[in-house]
């Protein structure tokens, strides 16, 4: 079909037999994500996705405009934006959203703490991530979304690995992980009462690896973060965040330069990056392979402060 | 490393010949199920160092002797509490032959329902039995739940057998118990029965020392070995989801439905018949992921254009080529498990999903209720939170449904809630019959 021939999405189809019994789980799950997509897309009236510069949200975006091809995506992304960011991103995002002809609503944390929404940590340590909890249910409740399409994946946290594909969240916007909806056979039930919403998780039976062989196959442009380069960086709890941003240096630590890349991408004053040479696709997909961390354990100063450091945050009404 | 230059993919890392495994565990509390898993991704480097870490402190934290890897899986703050399993929680993990997606489904009888949906998407279930104990009603029912929703293979885990000294007699009375109890379900499912210890590893993933009596696989290679049985061709189908119209631009013109294919294979120039209509058409053209492709298979989400614009609606099925072909009707008789507290009775009202078509459902009669222990059939007049049984229902709309046994994909169906929503049943076709 040429309709992607408008946008910069590359060929799709992969070629010989062996090819297809060696990426048989890939393609199944890229069945199962588009499938979900379009079911929630077409069950609720005002969906959105949330789409944040990572390579989780890339993924799903390329899912989401495959899944409506040759239509235009019939519903927006939106940007929660935490005013920390890496410049990379947002020049990612914009590009991004112009190639692919999606519609981007921006929802500010700085708006929030402006507005008084929010009131915003201080101190070296300070990060707006727990924050955006809050302009995100601002900004489903002003646009009225009734879904919210997230990269969540059940392979990131413990908390994550009990998540329904459709989450359901009441008027406060709130998880209650012991009255989930039960799924079975991944039946979806849409239904929901006014105010209230549905998060919808496509990807909830990927993991990291998938995520990069999705990648690799589709060649999925990322943010170049993404990939080896030289930063300066300082070392903090055994992780290397990036000086010259929102990270404030605390007595006693030194800059210094390494070569590094990120593993995930959020606020950037929480957001640590590894010592890496890999610098494209391929080095990255051996990396992720032979890792023996995970990507938020090394990379996320916010989920190591304690073990339900997820589930209370979803409960809340995190992504 | 075998990176594939090609596709990106590392050949020997990740599954190359089998299709992904789904597995469920099942098996009362305490039996090991979190052990087990634990274990499975710990012997199978899929834990990251992190995570052990996690783990080993937390353990500490608890007052647990050995490191107790059943935190790796139970992932809610009360769960690690109170030291049990609420809820299902999906792992995944792969060896270089395999790829696994893992449902670790609870014990308690209270949280069946979500052990059916644990179960529902499983190829193989894992019944655990604590060797001491021996056969509970929750096996019995865990293992007819696997049965009900068309698990191919039942892995009997006799665990903790280094608790009862590896007896093999212990073991065999165990085996000869479940095998019997399978043997008498309306859909008999092979079983594998194999002694372990969840907790040491032995024959998990390597063979025991302690068992020289046991001949058969340690269970990974089991699971690693295990052949899928693809299901017969009935014909393909394909509940429209969507219709895909992009209304401007270059595709002004385009019209398909989208959906996923079921049942067999459909390919261009095959003729097909939109159900619940009769009106019939052809396949121009399919796509797949936004290329075109000449033929699309079961699980395929693809998007069909037809030669003629011939009227089709979501909630309708494109039915091609059918050896066996769907029933179309709007009253249906219907195995379930029940999943909310309002219970269910004759004249009592739901909506109901089913392929992409959604309506009311009365309920006209209760045919039965199921007792999982005895599999004897009681009359009844309601079922409530967890019941297993029968009814036949009145939908507002005809559905294009098959015979759960025949296809599962256009067998199953849930009830909703229309109070408030919640999920109430997980319903499988058993007949359907047209309206006079
Ligand atoms: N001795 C022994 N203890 C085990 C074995 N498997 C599990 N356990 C223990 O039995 C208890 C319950 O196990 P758990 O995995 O939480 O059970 P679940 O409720 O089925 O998930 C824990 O204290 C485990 O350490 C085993 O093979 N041998």
């Amino acid at each position: 079909m040429t309709a992607l021939d408008e946008t910069m999405l590359p060929h799709t189809g992969d070629s010989t037999a062996d090819h297809r019994q060696a990426s048989a789980h890939l393609d199944a799950l890229t069945d199962e994500a588009i499938t979900i997509i379009r079911e929630v897309a077409t069950a609720c009236e005002n969906p959105v996705l949330l789409f944040s510069g990572g390579k989780d949200s890339a993924v799903l975006l390329h899912l989401a405009v495959l899944a409506f091809a040759p239509a235009r995506l019939p519903f927006p992304v939106m940007h929660v934006d935490t005013g920390h960011n890496f410049d990379e991103v947002i020049d990612y995002r914009d590009r991004l959203v112009r190639d692919w002809n999606v519609r981007l609503v921006v929802a500010s944390v700085q708006e929030s703490i402006d507005k008084g929404r929010v009131v915003e940590d201080t101190g070296p340590r300070a990060s707006r991530n727990r924050l955006q909890s809050v302009t995100l249910l601002d900004a489903i409740a002003e646009h009225g979304f009734d879904a919210a399409f997230g990269g969540g994946r059940r392979d990131e946290d413990k908390a994550r690995a009990k998540e329904r594909i459709l989450s359901f969240r009441d008027r406060q916007g709130r998880w209650d992980p012991r009255q989930q909806r039960p799924e079975p056979w991944a039946m979806l039930n849409a239904r929901i009462r006014k105010g209230e919403h549905l998060r919808a998780f496509p990807l909830s039976n990927w993991t990291e690896l998938d995520i990069w062989r999705y990648i690799a196959r589709h060649d999925v442009p990322l943010p170049s973060i993404y990939y080896s380069h030289r930063r300066t960086v300082v070392e903090r709890d055994g992780m290397l965040l990036a000086v010259g941003g929102p990270v404030e240096l605390e007595p006693g630590e030194t800059p210094f330069e390494a070569t590094v890349r990120y593993r995930t991408v959020g606020d950037a004053s929480c957001t640590g990056a590894v010592e890496s040479d890999a610098a494209d696709v391929r080095d990255v997909l051996a990396e992720v392979a032979a890792a023996r961390i995970t990507e938020r354990g090394a990379t996320r100063a916010d989920d190591t402060f304690s073990e339900s450091a997820m589930e209370d945050r979803k409960r809340e009404g995190y992504f | 490393m075998g990176i594939d230059t090609d596709t990106g993919i590392d050949t020997e890392l990740v599954s190359s010949t089998s299709s992904t495994l789904r597995i469920a565990t099942a098996g009362s509390v305490d039996d090991g199920k979190s052990t087990l898993i634990g274990r499975l991704l710990h012997d199978t480097k899929t834990v990251f160092e992190d995570q052990l870490h996690a783990v080993v402190k937390a353990s500490r934290r608890y007052g647990d002797g050995e490191t107790n890897l059943a935190l790796l899986t139970d992932g809610l703050r009360a769960e690690r509490e109170q030291g049990i399993t609420i809820d299902v929680a999906h792992r995944y993990f792969a060896t270089p032959r395999r790829s696994f997606i893992v449902a670790d489904t609870p014990g308690h009888a209270q949280y069946t329902r979500n052990m059916v949906t644990g179960a529902s998407t499983s190829d193989v279930a894992i019944v655990l039995v604590d060797a001491r104990h021996g056969v509970l009603d929750q096996t019995r029912r865990h293992a007819l739940i696997a049965s009900m929703v068309g698990a191919q293979a039942i892995v009997l885990a006799v665990n903790k057998m280094d608790l009862v000294d590896w007896d093999q007699a212990r073991f065999h009375a165990i085996s000869a118990e479940v095998q019997a109890f399978v043997d008498a379900l309306p859909d008999p499912v092979p079983v594998t029965p194999i002694p372990i210890s969840a907790l040491l590893g032995d024959n998990v993933v390597d063979r025991s020392e302690h068992t020289p009596w046991y001949t058969g696989e340690p269970l990974l290679a089991f699971l690693e070995a295990f052949e899928l049985r693809p299901h017969g061709d009935v014909g393909a189908r394909v509940h429209v989801q969507r219709v895909i119209r992009p209304q401007g631009g270059e595709h002004a013109d385009f019209r398909g439905q989208a959906g996923v294919v079921t049942g067999g294979w459909l390919r261009t120039g095959d003729e097909v018949t939109v159900q619940p209509s009769g009106l019939t058409s052809t396949v121009r053209a399919l796509y797949r992921w936004g290329n075109e492709v000449a033929e699309a298979g079961p699980g395929h989400a693809v998007v069909v254009q037809l030669d003629t614009n011939v009227d089709v609606a979501r909630g309708d099925v494109l039915v091609a080529g059918s050896a066996i072909a769907p029933l179309v009707g709007d009253d249906v008789v219907v195995d379930l498990c029940w999943m909310v507290d309002r219970p269910v009775t004759v004249g009592s009202r739901w909506w109901f999903e089913h392929g992409t078509r959604s309506g009311h459902a009365t309920v006209t009669e209760l045919l039965h209720r199921l007792d999982p222990a005895t599999l004897e059939r009681h009359d009844a007049d309601e079922l409530v939170l967890n019941d297993l049984g029968r009814v036949r229902l009145q939908l507002s709309e005809q559905v294009v449904a098959d015979q759960y046994h025949v296809l599962p994909e256009g067998g199953r169906m849930i009830l909703i809630d229309p109070a408030d929503n919640s999920t109430a049943a997980a319903a499988m076709v058993q007949t359907l019959v047209a309206p006079a």
